[in-house]
């Protein structure tokens, strides 16, 4: 009996178009009727989401406009929190890490995903033992992925090491212990960890160019990668968007991956906002600072959401 | 046309060389781990973590997993390990239940504001953790239940909750909606739709929530560090702090043994369900 019914349903599915309960509803037959039920399910998720999501980061927003030190206080003094933030020279560390991490990672993670995208694309032998490879790191967290790049990277014991080994001591791979190359480090780990995601979403698209394109690509004789280049990939636009978005957000918000790897040093060379804000938050007590810190990554990641979101349903819409 | 051949062939070798090479970028990581968690001290001390152990063994496993250090408290991974799973067994079916449940009130029924719920739960997931830890402890102070097995629970359904939801909303969403019509003439209420018509149709869904909620939760280092307390130290807070340990000489097998333990439950998660896994995160990156 189940069986039977999965299958009917399977059957009305394939038949109905998703979107088809909205267009009915605007059609001005109703098939959604009202349920107390329904209302006291929903009732604690936007009890939860008003209070502990949207209240908690206006509290935050309103503290980083106070004169709070140790302890929140609620007299306003304006942007005085930020003046000091950003004449911090920790915080104009950890900001401009921000984007230079930002820009190679995401640069680096497009790349390389786009790339094992396009290859994975061209009908090849074990393609699922590619896939299982290069997808992999996604499932580790990201203190296990630091910690494994700090061991790789670190000059005792890892590459460096290696390559003396191997009889050419001259060889210096010391990036990681440097303050001016520390954060570079931390794009190698930013990209092995996600850049099989975007070769995942990138091959979906791939697989869903129309064949008649393809053809048409073949009977005018143009060459693979410059189909690949010059008309594909541009088709694939809007997916890159979102892949660079997804990116971003990630740079935004990582905390984890830094504190592993070379815990914001040497010194803070390599800090970011994300871990300002927790060390100001609870290692130094300085809910002021870290109030208005936090609210700049706030702002960062609505900039990057904001727009984003807006052309999405635009596009939707249309 | 023999030369096109030919170039088509370099092609190829050209393509699966760069497969190749990308797929050792990609795993070398892990293999210089394993390697150096089955040597001993003595090897761990004198040559590089990229040679191979001469002779394998799992002493540094059995020391990772009783003994390792975190300052003076030796108790080994084990110690996080069950510490996570406690975490992770009521986080995940709770968040998942709350997920399903709110998702299928979103896309069945009438509520007024739907949409208004929706955008908050979208936007919900994209506010940084670092925005609301702040508040959020003084709650959890408030109510007495901070730094608890308790409160790290409600944190991550908390957090999971945007994701969850919009998961399940989505899935549902796509269901005819003549299945609850009929179910309805039949006189069934919300419930009993939700139970004996949509629960039976989200297999697929549940598996690839859970598996996602599965993977964030074990793999979440900054609110277990915050909000579950010294008691409840999941395995990650541990692994790190044992890593970082600085005190005498740094056992790097141990270490990475220690490391290796703390991946292995997603990574089995992985390679046992790689099709569902991939699912759950493209439709986690991928929202709506």
């Amino acid at each position: 009996m189940p069986a039977d019914r999965s299958v009917a349903v399977r059957r009305i599915a394939s038949v109905r178009a998703a979107g088809s309960i909205t267009a009915q509803a605007r059609a001005g037959r109703p098939y959604r009727v009202r349920s107390l039920a329904a209302k006291l399910v929903l009732a604690p998720t936007v009890l939860v989401m008003l209070v502990c999501f949207y209240g908690s980061a206006l509290w935050t927003v309103y503290i980083s406009m106070t004169r709070s030190f140790l302890l929140p206080t609620y007299i306003f003094a304006g942007g005085a929190q930020y003046q000091r933030l950003f004449h911090t020279p920790r915080w104009q560390v950890a900001y401009g890490n921000m984007f230079l991490f930002g820009a190679l990672d995401i640069a680096g993670t497009l790349f390389l995903g786009a790339l094992l995208a396009v290859l994975l694309d061209r009908r090849v032998h074990f393609e699922g033992v590619f896939r299982t490879i290069m997808l992999y790191p996604l499932s580790i967290s990201f203190i296990v992925t630091g910690l494994t790049w700090q061991w790789v990277l670190s000059p005792t014991i890892g590459f460096q090491h290696f390559v003396h080994g191997l009889g050419w001591t001259d060889f210096v791979f010391d990036w990681i212990t440097r303050p001016d190359r520390a954060i570079y480090t931390l794009v190698f780990a930013g990209i092995w960890h996600q850049s099989g995601l975007i070769m995942a979403i990138m091959l979906a698209g791939l697989r869903g160019v129309d064949r008649e394109i393809w053809r048409a690509i073949r009977v005018e004789g143009i060459p693979a990668w410059r189909a690949y280049i010059s008309i594909i990939l541009p088709m694939l636009r809007p997916l890159m968007v979102t892949c660079i978005v997804l990116i971003a957000i990630a740079v935004v918000k990582s905390y984890d991956l830094v504190v592993a790897m070379t815990n914001g040093g040497p010194g803070f060379s390599s800090d970011l906002p994300g871990k300002f804000v927790v060390d100001f938050e609870f290692e130094r007590a300085n809910i002021g600072q870290a109030s208005a810190a936090a609210t700049v990554m706030l702002g960062s990641v609505l900039a990057i959401v904001a727009p984003y979101l807006y052309f999405e349903l635009a596009r939707k819409n249309r | 046309m023999r030369r096109a051949s030919r170039e088509a062939r370099i092609g190829r070798i050209g393509l699966y060389l760069l497969l190749i090479w990308t797929c050792l970028f990609f795993s070398i990581p892990l293999l210089v781990v394993i390697a150096t968690s089955l040597k001993t001290s003595d090897e761990v001390r004198t040559f590089s973590i990229f040679s191979l152990p001469t002779a394998p063994g799992f002493a540094a496993w059995v020391k990772a997993w009783y003994s390792a250090c975190t300052g003076l408290n030796c108790g080994g991974v084990h110690v996080g390990f069950w510490n996570s799973v406690r975490i992770l067994i009521p986080s995940v079916i709770i968040s998942v239940f709350a997920g399903s449940v709110t998702g299928y009130a979103l896309s069945h029924w009438r509520v007024t504001g739907a949409n208004i719920i929706m955008l908050f739960l979208l936007l919900g997931a994209f506010i940084p953790y670092q925005v609301i830890l702040y508040p959020l402890v003084k709650m959890f102070s408030t109510i007495g239940i901070y730094s608890s097995l308790s409160c790290i629970i409600a944190v991550h359904v908390l957090f999971g909750l945007p994701m969850m939801s919009l998961l399940f909303r989505n899935f549902y969403a796509g269901l005819p909606e003549e299945l609850v019509k009929a179910a309805r003439i039949d006189g069934a209420g919300f419930w009993r739709i939700f139970v004996w018509v949509m629960l039976p149709m989200s297999v697929n869904i549940l598996i690839v929530a859970t598996i996602l909620q599965t993977t964030g939760v074990w793999n979440d280092y900054l609110l277990g560090l915050i909000f579950a307390g010294r008691d409840n130290m999941p395995m990650t807070v541990q692994l790190n702090a044992i890593s970082t340990t600085s005190t005498g000489v740094i056992e790097y097998n141990v270490n990475t043994a220690a490391a290796l333990l703390t991946a292995l439950p997603p990574l089995l998660i992985y390679f046992f369900s790689g099709r569902y896994f991939v699912r759950g995160i493209t439709a986690g990156a991928v929202k709506g």
